[in-house]
């Protein structure tokens, strides 16, 4: 293979070589459009969407394999800031994003848009606060920055914990939709395909490290997007709101908002289905007080400093060339988020407005429901149990009230009951796999990387040569991943819940020592360890004694539990860091190298 | 010394700024958002607009704009890295 994985030709070839692979997944595209009106089972397009597409990500895993340190921990330090930005934006957007997102408004209208601010928003604290000078800093981890401004190894294995606990709880969630996914995809029991989307991630990720991880998740985000946006597209050309949907379904909404007093949303269901729901938010109105505008702002901010806590997406700057491009790869990293983040409230007000407008073909409510029930696409979620109709009061027509589902079939079930084509399924099946593969790798090598650098190799056996090293990393990352392939198939939590502990925990353990490392010159290690462990303890036991059935405070309930955890963190750091004296003066003078892009890494340099 | 802290404190400078315009619109038009419910934007009631794509754009520029401030701050007090 003469296929170089860095050096100048590489990166050069960069836009070429995406190029081409961008245009070969369009010509699959449309070689599967062309099979479906030829006659192709719906089924065979999907399995060949999610084989096609989980093969070349195996194949770009298996070409990237390395042995050497640099690259299998930061990709070599080479990508390219546009490159990066696109590997941290499949990063980012997990099946949360992908799946649920949209999902997420249909049912819960503008409340949940504090999703959407938060989960953006964050990048102003990745790029002001932290990323530049924690390139600078040349760590490999981010327990690997803790540990080194602040000294010791107490101070590493409580970073270590915190990044454990955060990172674990998010990938059960991902392994669970990506299982979903190639169950549906492939006809098998959901605790197969948890194993099978398991493999795929770990091909991936397992020879290669972060330079396997960072040109698999390029390739992933180019799939998503693509599959994101098309059915919007679609489906707002077809329902006449023009061709640049994301700016230009204003009126959708306003008709939404025109339709719901005529059909009755916001009238409690009479019945209850387990795991389903009936639409009762209204789509735009916020609710009225005060408390409705704390819970959206606190919510926001979780998500928010979140962002800026989570060492999967930190340790994704760690791979820029410099620090320079570390800061513009913040701004293309949010770039590409924001393609998809407002691409998604404009497919919840289209989808709804689908199913609402008696205007549309594809329109249920106040049809009649035997008319609804013989929709393939009712038929097919109903069977899963994932949709169910009920006539409380016995008319024979569909109400709002009577039309339960579950919030996260919304993005896959769309180009069904929007009425477009089956092959729109399958792409759209592929982009919530890339997903959902894309943020469990970066997880994955998140855990691994720790464990083997920070556990392994700093604290256990600093002797240990870089083979064993790599070896240690890659066995860690079967083990994680098995465990956390055996959780996920206990289905213990939602895609949504855990994906919003996890930022909770990351805020509760991890920002407080980050951004004072860098900006208190002042905080010495043992504030550090303080606002470690208080500041996780506390977070985790607010949010055992909400779920226990205490009465949240100010309404901060089990998805902002980051709030209680990270003031407390704050506040111990400083009162414990003005406790004890100033750090001595050669760490002093780190703080003021770290703030400077010119010169030496810290790291690298000793 | 004093290169190094005047630096320091234009980024410092930097960084409120940036974070007082992103408090403004994580926060502060979010918690009006009942009174802006009332006001229409091409179609879009502005709450639901600023939530769902304005404060997204604004951060998107901002993040631009400050790379690029960032660096002029830096080539001023001439600390930038070389260009390789």
């Amino acid at each position: 293979m003469g296929l170089q994985w860095e050096g100048k030709s590489f990166i050069d070839n960069l836009p070429k070589i995406y190029g081409v692979y961008t245009g070969g997944f369009l010509v699959f595209f449309a070689l599967m459009a062309i099979g479906e009106k030829m006659g192709m089972s719906a089924a065979a397009i999907g399995i060949s969407f999610v084989a096609f597409t989980v093969v070349i990500y195996a194949f770009i895993g298996i070409l990237s394999r390395t042995m050497a340190v640099d690259a299998y921990y930061v990709a070599g330090r080479s990508v390219p800031p546009v490159f990066n930005g696109m590997a941290t934006a499949a990063d980012w957007m997990s099946g949360a994003s992908f799946v649920a997102m949209a999902g997420g408004i249909f049912m819960s209208g503008y409340p949940y848009l504090a999703f959407v601010v938060g989960w953006t928003g964050g990048y102003i604290l990745v790029a002001t606060l932290m990323a530049p000078y924690l390139r600078k800093f040349g760590c490999y981890t981010v327990p690997d920055f803790i540990g080194t401004r602040y000294g010791g190894k107490l101070t590493r294995f409580c970073a270590i914990v915190v990044l454990i606990v955060a990172s674990f709880t998010y990938v059960t969630a991902q392994i669970t939709a990506s299982g979903t996914i190639a169950a549906r995809a492939f006809l098998i029991p959901f605790e197969w395909g948890v194993y099978i989307g398991l493999a795929g991630i770990l091909v991936c990720s397992m020879l290669g490290g972060m330079r396997a991880v960072t040109w698999t998740q390029v390739a992933q985000y180019i799939v998503l997007i693509i599959a994101y946006l098309v059915p919007i597209v679609w489906m707002s050309g077809a329902q006449g709101f023009g061709w640049f949907p994301q700016f230009q379904y204003g009126p959708a909404v306003e008709r939404i908002i025109e339709l719901e007093p005529m059909l009755g949303v916001g009238t409690a269901a009479a019945e209850q289905v387990p795991g389903l729901g009936v639409l009762t938010t209204l789509h735009a109105e916020p609710q009225a007080g005060a408390l409705a505008a704390w819970q959206f702002v606190t919510l926001a901010f979780c998500m928010m400093v979140g962002t800026a806590s989570l060492p999967h997406i930190l340790m994704r700057y760690f791979t820029t060339p410099s620090v320079k491009a570390a800061r513009n790869s913040v701004a293309w990293s949010l770039f590409f988020i924001f393609l998809l983040y407002f691409s998604a409230p404009a497919l919840a007000t289209l989808s709804k407005l689908s199913l609402m407008d008696p205007n549309l073909a594809s329109s249920i409510f106040g049809k009649s429901i035997a008319e609804v029930e013989a929709l393939s696409w009712v038929r097919n979620w109903g069977e899963v149990g994932l949709l169910a109709i009920r006539d409380s009061n016995g008319d024979g027509i569909l109400q709002v009230n009577e039309f339960f589902l579950n919030p996260d079939i919304i993005v896959l079930a769309t180009p069904e009951f929007a009425g477009l084509p089956y092959v729109i399924s399958g792409l759209v099946a592929a982009g919530g796999l890339a997903a959902a593969m894309s943020t469990a790798d970066g997880l994955l090598l998140a855990m691994a990387n720790t464990l083997s650098h920070d556990l392994y190799y700093k604290i256990l056996d600093p002797k240990a040569e870089t083979r064993k090293r790599l070896l240690t990393a890659r066995v860690l990352l079967i083990v994680i991943g098995l465990a956390g392939a055996l959780v996920a198939s206990m289905k213990l939590t939602g895609i949504l819940g855990a994906v919003a502990w996890a930022f909770c925990f990351a805020m509760s353990g991890l920002f407080a020592p980050l951004v004072l490392g860098v900006w208190w010159k002042r905080a010495n290690r043992q504030g550090a360890i303080a606002g470690m462990v208080f500041g996780l303890a506390a977070g985790w036991g607010y949010l055992l004694a909400v779920r226990g059935g205490m009465e949240p405070w100010l309404g901060l309930d089990h998805l902002r539990f980051g709030v209680v955890g990270v003031v407390v963190s704050f506040v111990a750091m400083i009162v414990v860091t003005l406790m004890f004296p100033a750090p001595d003066e050669e760490t002093q003078r780190m703080v003021d190298e770290v703030r400077v892009p010119r010169g030496e890494t810290i790291i690298g340099r000793s | 010394m004093s290169v190094s802290s005047e630096h320091w404190r234009h980024t410092r400078n930097l960084m409120l700024g940036h974070l007082t315009v992103w408090f403004v619109f994580s926060f502060l038009i979010h918690w009006f958002a009942s009174s802006l419910y009332n006001v229409n934007f091409l179609g879009w009631p502005l709450n639901y607009y600023m939530a769902a794509q304005g404060s997204l754009i604004v951060f998107v520029i901002q993040l631009f704009l400050f790379s690029r401030q960032q660096h002029a701050v830096d080539t001023k007090y001439g600390v930038h890295e070389d260009e390789q």
